[in-house]
């Protein structure tokens, strides 16, 4: 196998069973050298900049004395009041919106196509930008919604971002706002990728509108609302932005996710094993996700 | 939500005429039905930039004001933020150059790791590429800020706090994962025997890197680079702890001390805001196709 004659090239060769050739497969000598030239930026990249950060934070956040402390805080008790709520709602509400306009957009005509365009925008606008509008348009003297409000229908409106639970109501809209148009398009080439024999079967069949939704539509649907379900859940629990431009965790720390803490602990008190561990206590929720996400998506090839 | 509510098979009793008033009734309802919540989706997908665009057409004092619509549109904030005319904007420009070079690198790197790795495990079949694909995996499943602390300690001690490089390789590693996803799913779309007869003719595996592989994989390079570049856009975390300097600060970092102060400058700050908009938008309207190609290829597979 060293002669270097270019026939060989990916023909296995049986000759010679070493250590090196499992190793290396069946690529030549200077193929493997190439392969693992190509492959080693990456690796190094995930071992700098991933795996060792994964250490580090485990390391960081591994004194169990951090952890009493913790839990007695009541802003970390009232952040896992606030998680829970802003992971039930938002992944929820969003998903079946999208789900439903997923629908709406199969809609045929050149109307259903400007519409979509237009509905994608708060997707394509950088985060940062679009919630620190909504930051302002709340504000309960001069935001636009209470103005509008008063313009409209005379009504005074409450301060939106003064009180914990409009506040983060706010929070999950905005999340709502910023995240549906983009799971939609997922369902909607979910949608698209169901065979047009099938739907025209089941028409046929009188299987139309809802039952057609139940019984069709939705059974083939369901593997991919599941992935986009726990993966939409993972992106979520490391959401910082919307809490943090929208309500920044006010008031008095009274909206904070454990994202946020993590980063108000670090940084704002600067406890940062503290926000380590605020992270941390997150993971008897994300190693299941993480294993159970990485089942489907190995086998489902879905692409997000 | 069917697509076709209009032909389903009405019951013989019905005459010719009473069957065409039900169609047409439904198709009536339908229509309105569609109407009214294209509206309701527009005006609620609007709404928040509608603020933007308001807020930035005003003149400084009358920000604090009641009105709904603009009352004289001036575009002196615009203005404003283009001369760097305002204390708080005094290196706009730098802080948006930052902002575009991050962009810039992020999405090269990405694109460059991304296809030697997905070349080599995809093409050259390298052995135990599995390992280096669900590493991939896991990094995509987990949450970028949950290891932001310990990322941002790292950085200290290899002394490239406030260097834009910092981001990059934070935002490199984010992103990576999912250009080696799109570039195997797509990779398999062409055959492999293509690489084959080219190596019997003599072709290196860099050559078929650079000759066939990457011409090959065009539309899911812009795919991923629109996407890299998307999330660099986006991104504010890493840059707001890294990156704290006025000249190696980003512009959603300055614009979030904007938010910070008490006499925030909202017209600036949301006309800022647009002009920082403005280029992913564009971008993301220019590659809308390629792009929720490579979002979705694959789609649903059984």
């Amino acid at each position: 196998m060293d002669t270097a004659s270019v026939v060989e090239i990916g023909r296995p060769s049986v000759r010679r069973d070493s250590i090196w050739r499992s190793l290396r497969g069946p690529l030549k000598g200077s193929e493997y050298t190439w392969a693992l030239a190509f492959v080693v930026p990456y690796i190094a990249v995930f071992v700098t900049f991933v795996a060792y950060p994964v250490v580090y934070g485990l390391w960081m956040g591994s004194e169990p004395r951090l952890y009493p402390e913790l839990f007695s805080d009541p802003i970390y008790q009232k952040t896992v009041v606030n998680t829970a709520l802003y992971l039930a709602l938002g992944v929820n509400v969003k998903l079946f919106l999208a789900l439903l306009l997923s629908g709406f957009f199969m809609r045929p005509g050149w109307w259903m196509k400007v519409l979509l365009m237009i509905f994608v925008l708060p997707w394509a606008v950088p985060q940062i930008t679009t919630f620190i509008s909504i930051h302002w348009m709340l504000n309960g003297e001069w935001g636009f919604l209470n103005n509008m409000l008063y313009t409209l229908f005379h009504v005074e409106g409450p301060h939106w971002l003064n009180d914990r639970w409009t506040a983060l109501g706010a929070v999950i809209v905005s999340h709502i706002w910023k995240w549906t148009p983009f799971w939609t398009l997922i369902l909607l080439a979910g949608r698209m990728a169901i065979p047009l024999e099938i739907r025209d079967t089941a028409r046929v069949d009188g299987a139309t509108g809802v039952r057609g939704f139940v019984h069709i539509t939705f059974p083939l649907l369901a593997n991919l609302y599941l992935i986009c379900t726990l993966l939409s859940t993972i992106f979520l629990l490391g959401d910082f932005n919307a809490v943090y431009f929208v309500s920044g965790g006010g008031p008095a720390n009274s909206t904070q996710v454990l994202a946020t803490l993590g980063i108000r602990n670090a940084f704002e008190i600067a406890q940062p094993r503290l926000g380590v561990a605020a992270v941390m206590s997150a993971l008897p929720m994300v190693i299941p996700l993480v294993i159970v996400l990485m089942r489907k998506l190995r086998t489902a090839q879905v692409q997000l | 939500m069917s697509t076709v509510a209009v032909d389903t098979a009405l019951p013989s009793s019905y005459t010719q005429s009473q069957a065409q008033r039900a169609v047409r009734r439904r198709r009536y309802l339908t229509t309105a039905g569609t109407a009214l919540l294209s509206l309701v989706l527009v005006v609620w997908t609007v709404l928040p930039i509608y603020n933007m665009v308001l807020i930035s057409l005003e003149p400084e004092g009358d920000v604090f004001t009641d009105h709904i619509w603009p009352r004289v549109a001036s575009v002196e904030s615009f203005w404003g933020v283009l001369t760097q005319g305002h204390w708080y904007l005094e290196h706009f420009w730098r802080q948006f150059a930052n902002s575009f070079y991050l962009g810039a690198m992020t999405t090269l790197l990405t694109l460059l790791i991304g296809s030697l790795t997905s070349f080599s495990i995809g093409r050259l079949r390298i052995r135990h590429g599995w390992l280096v694909s669900n590493a991939a995996l896991l990094t995509y499943v987990i949450p970028a800020s949950f290891l932001a602390i310990p990322f941002y300690r790292i950085m200290q001690n290899y002394g490239l706090a406030n260097n834009v490089w910092s981001v990059i390789a934070a935002l490199v590693a984010f992103a990576t994962p999912y250009a080696i996803f799109v570039f195997q799913e797509y990779g398999r779309s062409i055959p492999i025997e293509v690489d084959e007869s080219a190596r019997i003719d003599g072709a290196s595996p860099m050559q078929l890197y650079l000759r066939i592989y990457l011409p090959l994989m065009a539309p899911a390079l812009v795919a991923v680079g629109t996407y890299a570049l998307l999330l660099a856009w986006n991104e504010y975390l890493y840059q707001f702890l890294l990156l704290s300097s006025k000249s190696s600060m980003t512009v959603p970092v300055a614009l979030a001390q904007f938010l910070s102060s008490d006499q925030s400058p909202w017209n600036y700050m949301m006309a800022t805001a647009i002009i920082y908009a403005l280029p992913p938008v564009a971008i993301y309207y220019a590659f809308r196709r390629r792009m929720s190609a490579g979002l979705t290829m694959g789609g649903v597979k059984g």
